[in-house]
């Protein structure tokens, strides 16, 4: 008895963290195109406006994975070869954000600037 | 191939991490061994379907399927961790004080090392998936790709079973009075952080539209993404821009743990109901 009631006070805690979840489901209002060719970004520097919430639509053009990551914005995606992802960012301060595909880091490097 | 074993290596650190700690919570306690290493190969396992079914996982719920994935993950962890600290909390003064009781708690504490190897598990299986997409990616596209395959997926997992032993050690350094308080502690802060993460897995996938503003920037001093900031990460929840979801997310895990561990710990211990039952007998 006791140990079930533990069990539902447990999940309890995990409820409460679930109704800070606003059922909004993704506006596309402000999208942004990345595309990965050659595991480099193609635009590399991307301008966003600041202070609002930005969709990211990262289009992987080669065969390979890629995690599309940015610890700046706080984000960490798969891209599946010849797929695409969104990932939803900010709002941001004005200001300059890195981005990097972990998978090949040495030359998928980018940079979203909000503005 | 450095680089693949490094990569791999970041992937594997987290699981090393809570493997580590999850060793010293359950110093003692029998059949200990089995429970943990069925949580690391099941997995193992488990990653590599996930990797399998990777692109198919990311299409459903509108193409946010990476991130319910990854914050449902997390949140079982979150929640098993809750019902071991309450378990612990509530057996482990009738274990220490009542021999009658020790063999139906070995039973239970079968249910409380299930938890942990839930929760290693899951942690095994989130970022082991990264890890077998990334090295399939590497043998489909270069030649000789599977020396460096061999060498990243190999030397990356001993690197990070070396981080659980050399995190065990030191945790066993802490005099027997005070560990099971410390690795209390240790995970308590590991659930926060990891609904702290998860919280940031919904604000990516557009599930969770509040609280994303950035409340503060400490990576001019620690960077998430340095070796300390990720381990500092996995431990206690580091994270150099935390959100107001996040931080809302972690200090409610942290609370609602504590309470209910008080709550368990206290009441009629269950040792006075085996007493009356034996007497009765």
């Amino acid at each position: 008895m006791r140990r079930v009631s533990l069990l539902s006070a447990a999940f309890g805690i995990a409820l409460s963290g679930a109704a800070l979840i606003h059922a909004v489901p993704a506006q596309a209002a402000d999208t942004v195109t990345i595309v990965i060719k050659d595991h480099k970004f193609e635009p590399a520097e991307v301008r966003i406006p600041a202070n609002k919430r930005v969709t990211l639509l990262v289009d992987n053009q080669d065969a390979t994975s890629e995690e599309f990551e940015s610890g700046e914005m706080k984000v960490e995606k798969i891209v599946g070869g010849r797929k695409q992802i969104k990932v939803m960012v900010g709002p941001l301060k004005p200001g300059r954000y890195p981005f990097f595909g972990e998978f090949h880091e040495a030359t998928a490097q980018g940079v979203v600037i909000a503005e | 191939m450095l680089a693949s074993l490094i990569i791999v290596f970041r992937e594997v650190l987290e699981a090393g991490l809570i493997v580590g700690i999850v060793l010293a919570a359950t110093q003692g306690v029998p059949g200990r061994g089995r429970s943990i290493s069925l949580g690391i190969v099941g997995g193992i396992v488990g990653s590599c379907i996930v990797a399998a079914f990777a692109d198919g996982i990311s299409s459903l719920f509108a193409d946010t399927g990476q991130e319910m994935f990854n914050a449902t993950v997390l949140l079982i962890a979150v929640v098993m961790l809750a019902w071991h600290n309450a378990w612990m909390a509530q057996h482990g003064r009738e274990l220490a004080r009542d021999m009658k009781a020790v063999g139906r708690a070995v039973q239970s504490g079968e249910k409380s090392l299930a938890a942990l190897a839930i929760v290693i598990g899951v942690a095994v299986l989130r970022e082991g998936s990264e890890v077998v997409l990334f090295l399939t990616g590497i043998l489909a596209s270069e030649e000789g790709g599977i020396a460096t395959v061999a060498t990243g997926g190999l030397g990356g997992m001993a690197l990070g079973a070396l981080v659980s032993v050399l995190l065990y050690a030191g945790l066993l350094q802490i005099p027997t009075r005070h560990l099971f308080a410390t690795t209390t502690w240790l995970l308590t802060l590991l659930a926060a952080g990891m609904a702290a993460t998860a919280v940031n897995f919904l604000a990516q996938g557009g599930i969770l539209m509040a609280g994303g503003t950035v409340l503060w920037d400490t990576s001019d001093v620690l960077r998430d993404n340095s070796l300390v900031g990720q381990a500092l990460h996995v431990l206690v929840g580091y994270t150099d821009r935390p959100t107001e979801a996040q931080l809302i997310a972690y200090v409610g895990v942290v609370v609602g743990i504590l309470l209910l561990t008080r709550w368990a710990a206290s009441g009629a211990p269950p040792s006075n109901n085996s007493r009356v039952a034996s007497a009765a007998e």
